[in-house]
């Protein structure tokens, strides 16, 4: 049996949109918050329309306060409302992580299920876009050690909706980034209506023998350039994009590295401490016998993002990618 | 005008147990049941001191002379409400209902400690400063979002006003007009700080005008005042009016927790100044001695229920040596997760020794 499904061609930000009206459409829970996603629909429009069609005690302008924002959607949450919090940039949720790290994220645990939070903070993130300063913060790791919340960063239009549909479904907390570089970087087909994505799993991009390339948000397409320069010199990569950065998909890693026994992994964010480390530990329980060279990072640098005339040599790009998969090849 | 004329201090019952005006909730009836609670409140705190002394549970916080703030507002609550305690307010989550066996293993280090009884919305004991104040502020929200007359209340002392949440807090409630109230219990330190360096303003309440919002300052050692002032803070609220500031002026006797030493900071001959002229207790046995409804029989069974209720909850806590291991895992995400699965398979396989 074939179920027919409409697509539409939609750019991610209107693939997010699109999300959040199915769910406030499916859902009377579901409350939209944050400065300025009401009459402007957010800086990246985000939220455009939703003002108009759910009114202002669904879809609401808050005061610009970020640990007042989160700290009164945990009260909310608890309550019988499922908020969706939109943080303008990743470099400005920190006067919330207080109430992130410790209320939100221990308060199922404090109470052994009694109270608990589904709330989920959308968030902007990662440079590329000529922002200015602290508008281009890559910190996911940042929120990758809190136990308790789910860290969700999609990468193409289809992957915002599913993920941020099921983000909000999800009992618990999920931070949901979106990388800003793709909100608008051509449009990909996206079911209409409802559908979901399951947390936790990643997704092979592109189908290789020789390295594994993992890679999330913004540095999926640089890890697919790459792939595509490596082809043309016969070295053929398995690109995953992993979608979920807590928890991370185990099993397609495992299953990635030990067919090409390689692995590069390219992150934007610094490099010590970063996701990408942690990927080296799961590639290191589960396939150690099988990896024929060192797993290499590229990565931004340990180094505070720069101002934009400097950020794209901060950047992995295709490039500083296909050294690493050379130099993995010829180890 | 003075800023302390706009916010006068309020005061029904004065330290002699002399009624200074005439008010409904000053009857010997409420004087009998606030007299019970914190006398039962006062021997809580000093059990609980004991048990740690003995090392029978762990760190707590005392809150002996703060019982007449405690009360009087946690008794203006009525069921549905929401009460925020943080880590000094086990008079007010008891007087609400809360088990007492809960809170003495809280104190134990036991997690099931934070768990209510069923039905009652408290909150475990905020540990960071003023955080409480937006999760109130966020339940209460959410009530009026449903329409129903509930209501939050949430304790925070002298120092959490210094918090940029206490301030988000009251703001989100001003813009919103968000059924809350903030009840400030205002000791005069906050560990060893004194409020002379927490802010330069002469009184808490007025930080109210920067919100709109009404604002009281009240004896918090006139449980009468505090009950009073709480019921219209409370009806206000239920009535779709809006947040309310109040201010309980009190005092700690003793320490911050039971590993502070407070004579290295203040005098405490101000604490036994304070406990001959001003304590909550006495200023409630004056006033029903002062109506001729004193009872000493009454008192000494009282005392006799209390210590056998509490000696109950004790007996129960100890039954508990530590939390069962699972609770460490089980209640971090509600569906499976594997890392945390997997950790607790490892846990429970190879490293608890089991």
């Amino acid at each position: 049996m074939s179920i027919a499904v409409n697509m539409k061609k939609l750019t991610m930000v209107q693939a997010i949109t699109e999300a959040l009206k199915v769910v406030l459409e499916e859902d009377e829970s579901v409350l939209v918050l944050g400065e300025d996603v009401g009459r402007n629909g957010g800086v990246f429009r985000a939220t455009e329309g939703l003002f108009e069609l759910f009114g202002d005690e669904r879809v609401m302008d808050t005061p610009l306060a970020e640990s007042g924002l989160i700290g009164t959607s945990i009260g909310l949450a608890m309550n019988g409302f499922t908020p969706v919090v939109e943080i303008q940039f990743l470099g400005f949720i920190y006067p919330g992580f207080n109430q992130l790290i410790t209320h939100a994220t221990r308060i199922r645990t404090r109470t052994q299920s009694r109270y608990t939070v589904p709330l989920t903070i959308r968030v902007p993130y990662g440079a590329g876009v000529r922002a200015p300063e602290i508008h281009s913060d890559s910190t996911e790791a940042l929120f990758t050690h809190i136990p308790g919340l789910k860290v969700v960063v999609p990468s193409t239009p289809h992957d915002a909706k599913g993920l941020l549909i099921s983000s909000i479904k999800d009992p618990d907390p999920v931070l949901f980034l979106e990388p800003m570089k793709m909100y608008r970087t051509g449009k990909g087909d996206v079911p209409t209506g409802s559908y979901t994505i399951p947390l936790g799993k990643g997704y092979r991009r592109r189908n290789g023998e020789d390295v594994s390339l993992f890679a999330w948000g913004a540095m999926v397409k640089v890890a697919e350039e790459a792939a595509e320069k490596a082809a043309a010199k016969g070295i053929e990569c398995d690109v995953i994009d992993l979608r979920s950065l807590y928890p991370l998909d185990k099993e397609l890693i495992a299953e990635s590295v030990q067919k090409t026994g390689r692995a590069v992994i390219i992150h934007e964010a610094p490099s010590s401490g970063g996701v990408g480390s942690e990927v080296i530990s799961i590639i290191n329980d589960t396939s150690f016998l099988y990896m024929r060279s060192p797993i290499k990072k590229v990565t931004g640098y340990d180094a505070p993002v720069p101002l934009f005339t400097l950020e794209d040599d901060y950047l992995p790009d295709a490039n500083k990618v296909l050294r690493a998969i050379e130099e993995t090849v010829r180890f | 005008m003075d800023v302390t004329e706009q916010f006068p201090f309020i005061q029904l019952v004065n330290g002699e147990g002399k009624q200074l005006e005439e008010n409904p909730s000053i009857t010997v009836a409420n004087a009998k049941r606030f007299y019970e609670q914190m006398m039962f409140s006062r021997m809580f705190d000093r059990k609980a001191v004991n048990l740690q002394r003995q090392g029978r549970i762990g760190t707590y916080a005392p809150f002996e002379g703060q019982e007449g703030a405690q009360i009087g507002s946690a008794l203006a609550l009525e069921d549905g409400d929401w009460m925020f305690p943080t880590y000094r307010d086990h008079a007010a989550t008891a007087a609400f209902g809360h088990s007492l066996v809960n809170i003495f293993l809280y104190w134990k280090g036991c997690i099931e400690g934070c768990v209510p009884p069923e039905g009652k919305h408290i909150f475990p004991p905020s540990v960071p400063i003023a955080s409480q104040i937006l999760h109130a502020t966020g339940t209460a929200w959410a009530e009026k979002k449903k329409g129903s007359d509930r209501v939050s209340l949430v304790y925070f002392g002298d120092g959490a006003t210094s918090e940029g949440d206490f301030h988000e807090g009251l703001n989100f409630a001003s813009v919103f007009q968000i059924p809350v109230v903030f009840f400030n219990q205002n000791n005069g330190y906050a560990i060893s700080v004194p409020i002379e360096r927490q802010m330069n303003t002469k009184t808490i309440a007025q930080k109210s005008l920067a919100y709109d919002m009404p604002g009281v300052r009240v004896d918090g050692n006139d449980v009468f005042a505090v009950y009073s002032e709480t019921l219209k803070a409370v009806e206000r609220a239920r009535k779709g009016e809006g947040p309310t500031l109040i201010e309980a002026v009190t005092w700690r006797y003793g320490a911050h927790t039971t590993t502070d030493e407070p004579s290295k900071y203040r005098d405490q001959g101000e604490s036994e100044r304070r406990r001959q002229t001003d304590d909550p207790i006495s200023r409630v046995e004056k006033y029903l001695k002062a109506e001729g409804s004193w009872d000493a029989d009454w008192e000494e069974e009282l005392k006799k229920k209390s210590e056998k209720r509490l000696q109950l909850a004790v007996d129960e806590m100890e039954k508990t040596k530590k939390s069962d291991e699972g609770l460490i895992f089980d209640h971090v995400f509600g569906t499976d997760v594997w890392p945390v699965q997997e950790q607790k398979e490892r846990f429970f396989h190879k490293e608890s020794g089991k």
